[in-house]
């Protein structure tokens, strides 16, 4: 199914052109990103969760660049089902960057809650991803390195992660690249092409595939999420340019589902001066 | 069915002279809980309610501050602001006849402005709308960062009286109470969204209900004007709305007052017998110097400027 199959084909260039950056400018902001958060808390060092995929990749080759490859801890953290040419790729890409690693399988953390439980392809997954959040913050502790985030601005919005997951970290660069502007970078940092070219997945269980759990392709989503949220177009101008109103409602309706997965727990406000209400400081305040 | 044009003029030049009297009447203030985002929803419950306001012999029910959109809205304003053209406006418009209704929401100009709205329905006419001048851009509020203020504060007439609509915030400015009351208005009705806060020492009222209590009833009394506080409940991201609406006299005495956080009609008699009373024991309006007031501001003014 193709929702913009309707569209005029000068409407959808205009979107790519749009979506396509500059990948030198966009690298330097987040190079320079990382280098000024990790070393303002006092820190020197970066851990990443690395997974083999495209997003993980592109945080780590980051992270090397604006830290130094011997200041970064790649962890792999293969489950026993997890794909042995994504654990490939991402030794490959270690070697490559010259990053420090650690191999940790998460099998027997895992096992010993799932095995107590019937647990679902979802929860099960949740449980891994919860389990690497586990080992990836203790190993922050003793590498004395900041968690450097790996979800991307197409997933935050679709809430296609695991809350205190996946989605965990203390800096995220990627949070507003959308996937199809992740490939573009991570393309331009000429990543190893088994990285580039695999098919995205969460690979929580086998086969799974993103594209096919959420319906769409990222290229579609990420043009019709840019309309939405970055140029503010409503759902009725949307339709009527021809993209199709079901692909349009679902992705809309699933970006307000996931709002709570963005935010931090709402706090109940009994004072006059409540935490993120009154009590406003910016982040830096803290350093 | 008229639509009267939004930037609410006076209909003709003597619309002071011909400043209706206060006709006996059962006022109502619906104190709801409206569902952040959802319009529809929300007209659904403003009908129930007006229903009801119908039962009790109310002949205007006020409603609290953007009742048909829900207050921590961000960026939602934009996606749930509406002309007064639109179904949901219509929708109130056409239940007027029965009550006269006075409702909120976020009023999208046709200059593309986005402004908190509160609206006087009367047999099908919109027949004023008043956009809240003082936008909330400080403590744990973020108006001005998304809406637009109104620029003017006027009494109208209404085949109940003279009223006036000021929205929340306009009221922490005594100004603008000078302006209503100074317009004539015999009743000024204040919609709000006034969240809970200031649980404190051994206070066992919330800090911000004490305070909109003592304004409510300290102007009417010393304004002389029959007044409402049409507070709303329910929460919205871990605020809390306590409700705690009022009907006050022009003595100031409460003549109907709503629980906290329950939503609820409540009603009260308004009579002109009564404000003549309380204009005759308090002369406060007969008295007010206008004219000083408006020659010193003007100095001010000019002092400022220089």
């Amino acid at each position: 199914m193709n929702p913009f199959s309707s569209a005029q084909s000068g409407f959808i260039d205009r979107i790519d052109d749009n979506l396509c950056l500059d990948a030198k400018l966009a690298i330097g902001v987040l190079e320079g990103f990382i280098r000024n958060e990790v070393n303002k808390v006092g820190f020197s060092k970066a851990v990443v969760a690395l997974s083999g995929g495209i997003d993980s990749a592109l945080s780590l080759a980051v992270a090397a660049r604006a830290m130094g490859p011997g200041n970064v801890l790649a962890l792999l953290m293969p489950y026993r089902t997890s794909s042995p040419a994504s654990r490939n790729d991402a030794e490959e890409l270690v070697e490559k960057l010259g990053v420090q690693s650690k191999i940790i399988d998460v099998s027997d953390m895992v096992d010993a809650y799932v095995n107590e439980y019937e647990l679902s392809n979802i929860r099960k997954g949740n449980v891994m991803a919860r389990a690497r959040m586990i080992a990836l913050y203790d190993h922050s502790e003793e590498f004395t390195g900041l968690v450097v985030g790996t979800s991307n601005k197409t997933e935050l919005l679709l809430g296609y992660g695991t809350i205190y997951g996946d989605m965990a970290s203390a800096i995220n660069p990627l949070g507003d690249l959308y996937k199809t502007q992740v490939r573009q970078i991570s393309e331009a940092m000429e990543l190893p092409e088994s990285i580039l070219n695999k098919a995205p997945s969460a690979d929580l269980w086998e086969g799974q595939q993103d594209e096919d759990e959420i319906g769409f392709t990222y290229r579609d989503i990420d043009r019709l999420l840019y309309l939405l949220i970055d140029e503010r177009w409503s759902a009725s101008e949307i339709t009527s340019s021809g993209i199709e109103l079901q692909f349009v409602d679902q992705l809309i309706s699933r970006v307000r589902r996931n709002q709570f997965k963005r935010r931090p727990p709402i706090i109940a406000k009994i004072s006059e001066r409540t935490i993120e209400r009154e009590f406003r400081y910016p982040r830096d305040w803290g350093v | 069915m008229r639509l009267v044009e939004i930037e609410f003029r006076p209909k003709k030049r003597s619309d002071w002279q011909v400043k209706a009297r206060l006709r006996d009447v059962r006022i109502g203030i619906a104190q709801i809980n409206p569902v952040l985002g959802d319009i529809e929803a929300n007209v659904d419950k403003h009908l129930e309610f007006i229903r009801r306001a119908v039962d009790d012999k109310c002949g205007l029910v006020v409603f609290p501050e953007l009742s048909l959109t829900g207050y921590v809205l961000e960026d939602l304003s934009y996606d749930v602001a509406v002309d007064i053209k639109s179904s949901a406006i219509n929708r109130l418009r056409e239940c007027s006849g029965d009550v006269s209704i006075i409702a909120g929401f976020i009023h999208h100009t046709s200059d593309h402005q986005f402004k908190i709205a509160s609206a006087y329905f009367e047999d099908g006419e919109i027949v004023h709308v008043h956009h809240k001048v003082y936008l909330v851009t400080y403590g744990l509020f973020d108006e001005g960062r998304f809406c637009a203020p109104g620029d003017r504060i006027r009494a109208f007439n209404t085949k109940f009286g003279r009223q006036a609509v000021l929205i929340c915030e306009d009221l922490w400015h005594p100004s603008s109470m000078v302006i209503a009351a100074g317009d004539g208005a015999d009743i000024i009705h204040a919609p709000a969204a006034s969240p809970g806060r200031g649980v404190s020492g051994s206070s066992q009222q919330l800090g911000s209900s004490r305070t909109w209590h003592d304004l409510t009833r300290t102007y009417s009394q010393m304004f002389v004007n029959y007044g409402t506080f049409a507070n709303r409940v329910g929460y919205e991201d871990g605020i809390n709305y306590y409700g705690l609406s009022q009907i006050v006299g022009p003595d100031g005495a409460i003549l109907a007052e709503a629980p906290a956080d329950e939503e609820c009609l409540i009603a009260a008699d308004l009579t002109d017998g009564a404000l003549r009373r309380a204009r005759i024991s308090t002369p406060l309006r007969r008295d007010e110097k206008l004219e000083l007031t408006i020659e010193e501001l003007r100095r001010i003014k000019t002092e400022r400027s220089q």
